[in-house]
């Protein structure tokens, strides 16, 4: 196929309206929306460590990672336009199944791991100060 | 998507009730928006790996610096601002896209591509000062899964920057194409999927490491 040729085919409007592409909806309202929204929840939570209103104890953790879990899902609607329609929901799916795997990872990982030292021989229990 | 439907069900006309296969379902003709998003989520499950390592390795300090001691709060604020700043520019540059605007579309993305160049001499700037101090990755199990796991980050990063040059050679020499499109809003879950790691690193990392 010549050049000439594929970009008159790759230009026709008949390619678009199949390709997926076109089929994202995009607005300046939703990305502004979801910047706002990343914005406020980024600076939040720098604000509190870097005021030191945080102190270094669990509820801060819990809020920080709280914070994330909110601007992930932020992003993932108004960035990355994902809803459960898309692709015909597979995208969903995929996205749902890989969640899964991600907390089977993370969660299985620190749980096991962190158990391990109570587990072991007092002689080759690590130093306690690098305990959790 | 109706009006697909309805061409694929006239076509079947009578012979419709015989069929076995679902003929209401859609299926994209171009399905490569969809296997992006495959690749990006097996490239989560990458992160996830990175992420777990840390979680189990971060407080290992072997006597060596902690998190707090070396981890500098004000340059990764700044480069959170750099990265969410592009994140917003690169959804400009697709919506120029949409209106086939060329000359906007290339400009939002240039900036987009400074944003994404700050942010990374910003980090390996971070990377540089670490390994002066004595804190490089060799240093204990803390700084081997930090450079790991923000060493990758930058690695995908350095890798959506190359793509956008390759991607503005492209529309420059071509002009919007329906292909050039495409490719266009690959790169967008890229960088957009980029920024939801990152969101994950400077909260899992940097805020929380500050903190203990």
């Amino acid at each position: 196929m010549s050049d000439h040729a594929q970009h008159a085919h790759d230009d026709g409007h008949h390619d678009e309206a199949h390709d997926g592409v076109s089929e994202i909806h995009v607005s300046l309202k939703g990305y502004m929306t979801g910047f706002a929204a990343a914005a406020f929840l980024t600076i939040l939570p720098f604000w509190l460590v870097m005021s030191g209103a945080f102190s270094k104890t669990g509820p801060a953790d819990a809020f920080i990672l709280l914070f994330a879990a909110v601007q992930i899902v932020v992003h993932m609607v108004y960035f990355l336009h994902l809803n459960a329609k898309s692709e015909g929901g597979w995208n969903m799916l995929a996205l749902v199944f890989t969640i899964v795997l991600v907390v089977i990872t993370l969660s299985g990982s620190i749980w096991i791991m962190f158990h391990l030292n109570s587990n072991m021989l007092p002689s080759m229990m690590p130093n306690p100060q690098n305990l959790p | 998507m109706s009006d697909m439907t309805m061409t694929v069900n006239g076509g079947n006309g009578g012979e419709a009730a015989l069929s076995f296969h679902v003929t209401e379902d859609h299926h994209p003709e171009n399905a490569t928006l969809f296997g992006f998003w495959m690749y990006l989520m097996s490239d989560c499950l990458i992160f996830a790996c990175l992420f777990a390592t840390y979680g189990v390795l971060g407080r290992e300090y072997a006597g060596g610096p902690s998190a707090a001691q070396v981890l500098e709060l004000p340059i990764v604020a700044v480069n959170t601002t750099l990265l969410l700043l592009s994140s917003i520019t690169y959804g400009f540059s697709v919506l120029e896209m949409q209106q086939n605007r060329r000359g906007p579309m290339m400009a939002w993305l240039i900036v987009t591509w400074f944003l994404g160049a700050g942010f990374i001499a910003l980090e390996l700037t971070e990377f540089a000062h670490l390994v002066s101090i004595g804190a490089g990755p060799q240093r204990s199990a803390f700084l081997s899964s930090f450079f790991g796991l923000v060493g990758t980050h930058g690695l995908h990063v350095t890798c959506g920057l190359i793509w956008m040059i390759v991607l503005l050679v492209q529309v420059g020499k071509k002009g919007l194409t329906a292909a050039n499109k495409r490719r266009l809003m690959c790169l967008s879950m890229f960088w957009h999927f980029l920024d939801v790691v990152w969101v994950g690193v400077f909260s899992f990392v940097y805020l929380m490491g500050v903190l203990t």
